[in-house]
């Protein structure tokens, strides 16, 4: 008896693979969107601005105003262009084309001869886009301190009493793609978890087949377990595609195991799959099954996930909507398997959230899809 | 002839509107978004934790952290007692940064001897760590100026004017819901135009549609001005949305911004009409409308500048209709860009829309036989 029921699993599952691999939507969704992703968050996104396109501004005829404008033009985060007059380039910034302005004002050179550390400039920038404006501030002040402070020391100046020394542990050439690649790795689990699952299941719902097989011997924890399994299977295959790529394509240091990597996997696509099977077991028909898989997973992924937009900074009620976003919990785990190693106190916590959200959503999924057969 | 296509474009309205299921689902879930993701996306960096590790008994580490506290960017100062603390706090995400007072710090400063200050912070958040990095460098600035004045000596002040333009206090939704309203603008246009040529075909209708007297260009018509309707129904939603509730100011030309929206959301209803008419059923309509939005708005210059892009796909990125769009929408939103400006930037969006719609019509036509 128990050897019918391991045969019957067993050709269940054999089924259930074929379905995908004959599937061209699920090819497409586990292998061409997690490649196309992967390769858009390695090569197009980047919040690392390199070569930002300045003006300088000089208005000032005298040497430190020209030694200033060269130590921007030589400055490897500006691709400073020079003008005489702050109104030439003012036009282009409304075009979009400088991000910003540095202006060194006609009265520069007169008072850096008085005494240098009264010189003032003014840097503008296009606020338009809040980050990369802040970058631009802040760089131009750095090539600005710097100057300044090598002016000082050979006009008999002293050094600064406060000086910081920074260090950035993990990421020390702050490079965002070394977060992001990671990152997107939770984005490709939560398509092939919750949209593919949701719209496969769906579709055997829509068509009557999910009926169909309810009507045979096989349980319907057998049956579920028997949909999921390939799904899981699916799932780490493709993450382990794309750490390949994310490590030797886009030098991703890859800090801590493996085994932890598929340990957090596993406990992320619980309830990833189980928000899949249970949207299908709701809706019962593709297109919503779409819609909602979108909304509830890939953009919650995206978005409230700290992915990419810091959770701490979002206003309190949505901080409070991020805490039931499984990939709320994989993200950290993921940057920190990458970047970091295997910190277990960081990951267990977050891989307790993620069977416990898990946990909620099976039960729901069970009992919608046992409702039905009453 | 014109009779005809009203029919037709009536049928198509009642498709989209008839259903309240799909009714329910085009008003309320986009208003939502564009409200739930303009707090959500942001990049700015505020309400962090920061741990501090005081070795120093003097008066400047606590004037230094007095100020940390003064900023809204740090929500919570976390005390460390042993170096190890810094480790432990950094690793499990506790803070996002640490600073580190030596015993001397006070000491230093006093005697007029540079004093130096440890900052580590967690590249895992390497943007945040950034910002955080130039925060604290600008309170250390502040003491430094402070302590030198102290001791009348001769240092390089903060001699910056800062300003800026546009948005002057950097509001990070001034630029999230302009970015939004264009996003979301795409991926309802995209989702209705895509399903309307693949569900005729799965129900069968489509055949019926081709051998009625209507003409391939007229049916084509009949199938991008209802969407069309919608699209601008939504975004004017969307643009009384941004000025009423999100305050973004309007201060360029709000009739070259619809004249540039009509001609993005006919770019975006030709993408999905082809998408369509390409698509065996709605599954892989749906499918094909994932795989254009996804790269479409990661590629717009929303989420990262393009600028950040290296130069293949800068260019790549022209064909991109929603990236033009976003310079229009910005440029009419915030900067008041010149019309001359403008059309520059709705010019390609033109070259896309008769695009897209040309080979809508090819591959519509080619796929009766």
């Amino acid at each position: 008896m128990a050897n019918l029921a391991v045969r019957r699993f067993a050709a269940l599952l054999r089924k259930e693979s074929l379905q995908i691999v004959r599937d061209p939507s699920s090819i497409l969704i586990a292998v061409v969107l997690p490649l196309i992703l992967l390769f858009l968050f390695g090569y197009g996104i980047s919040l690392d601005a390199t070569r930002v396109k300045i003006g300088i501004a000089i208005e000032s005829n005298s040497a430190p105003a020209n030694a200033l404008a060269s130590a921007f033009r030589i400055s490897p985060y500006f691709d400073a262009v020079g003008a005489r007059d702050r109104r030439e380039l003012e036009s282009e910034m409304v075009a979009g084309r400088l991000k910003g302005i540095v202006v060194i004002p006609a009265e520069f050179g007169e008072n850096f001869a008085r005494s240098p550390e009264t010189a003032t400039i003014q840097i503008i920038a296009d606020g338009s886009n809040p980050n990369t404006a802040r970058f631009v501030t802040n760089y131009a002040r750095g090539v600005w301190g710097n100057w300044q402070r090598q002016m000082l020391a050979e006009t008999g100046g002293r050094e600064a009493l406060v000086r910081t020394e920074a260090r950035v542990w993990f990421n020390p050439e702050l490079k965002s793609r070394y977060f992001l690649v990671p990152g997107s790795i939770a984005i490709v689990m939560t398509l092939i978890g919750t949209l593919l699952t949701a719209l496969v299941v769906a579709r055997e719902w829509e068509r009557g087949t999910m009926e169909a097989m309810m009507a045979t011997p096989v349980g319907v924890l057998q049956l579920l377990a028997g949909k999921l399994i390939p799904y899981y299977v699916l799932a780490l295959a493709s993450m382990s595609v794309c750490t390949i790529i994310a490590t030797l394509l886009f030098d991703v240091p890859m800090r801590g195991s493996v085994f932890a990597l598929f340990v957090i996997a596993t406990a992320f696509l619980f309830p990833a799959l189980g928000q899949g099977l249970l949207i299908s077991a709701v809706t019962k028909n593709q297109f919503v099954a779409a819609q909602a898989a979108l909304l509830s997973g890939f953009l919650p992924a995206m978005l409230l996930s700290g992915f990419i937009f810091e959770i701490d900074s979002m206003p309190v009620v949505i901080q409070w909507i991020s805490y039931i976003v499984p990939a709320r919990y994989l993200i950290p785990c993921l940057q920190t398997v990458f970047l970091a190693g295997d910190i277990w106190s960081l990951f267990l916590p977050n891989i307790g959230q993620m069977l416990l959200i898990g946990s909620v959503l099976f039960v729901a999924a069970v009992r919608n899809t046992r409702k039905r057969l009453d | 002839m014109w009779r005809r296509l009203s029919a037709l474009i009536r049928k198509e309205l009642l498709v989209i509107l008839r259903d309240p299921k799909s009714r329910v689902l085009l008003i309320g879930p986009p208003l939502l978004q564009l409200i739930l993701f303009s707090y959500a996306t942001t990049l700015d960096v505020t309400n962090v934790s920061i741990g501090v590790l005081n070795q120093d008994p003097g008066r400047w580490s606590v004037e230094f952290i007095s100020r940390i506290q003064g900023s809204s960017v740090f929500r919570e100062i976390t005390p460390l007692h042993r170096i190890s603390d810094i480790r432990e706090a950094i690793d499990n995400q506790k803070v996002i940064a640490a600073v580190h007072f030596g015993a001397d710090f006070s000491r230093n400063i006093e005697a007029g001897v540079p004093a130096d200050l440890q900052i580590m912070l967690d590249g895992r958040r390497s943007n945040a760590a950034q910002i955080v990095n130039g925060y604290l460098d600008q309170i250390a600035n502040a003491v430094n100026a402070e302590a030198s004045s102290r001791q009348g000596r001769r240092v390089a002040g903060d001699n910056v004017l800062e300003r800026y333009w546009f948005n002057p206090s950097l509001e990070f939704t001034w630029f999230t819901v302009p970015n939004l309203v264009g996003s979301i603008a795409l991926l309802i246009s995209l989702m209705v135009t895509g399903q309307s040529v693949a569900r005729e075909r799965e129900l069968g209708t489509h055949e019926q549609l081709m051998v009625s007297p209507l003409r391939v260009h007229e049916i084509l018509l009949g199938k991008t001005l209802p969407p069309l309707v919608v699209g601008l129904f939504h975004s004017t939603m969307f643009v009384l949305a941004t000025v009423f509730l999100f305050e973004v100011p309007l201060r360029g030309s709000l009739i070259m911004l619809y004249l540039s929206l009509v001609l993005y959301l006919v770019c975006v209803i030709g993408v999905g009409l082809f998408i369509s008419s390409i698509a065996q059923t709605q599954q892989q309509a749906f499918l094909g409308v994932f795989l254009f939005a996804a790269p479409a708005i990661l590629l717009s210059g929303f989420a990262t500048p393009i600028d950040n892009m290296p130069d293949w796909l800068q260019t790549f990125t022209m064909i991109n209709p929603l990236r033009h769009f976003l310079v229009i929408i910005k440029g009419v939103f915030l900067s008041a860009m010149p019309a001359n400006e403008l059309l520059t930037h709705s010019i390609p969006l033109l070259l896309i829309a008769t695009f897209t719609l040309g080979a809508a019509s090819i591959f519509f036509r080619r796929r009766i036989g």
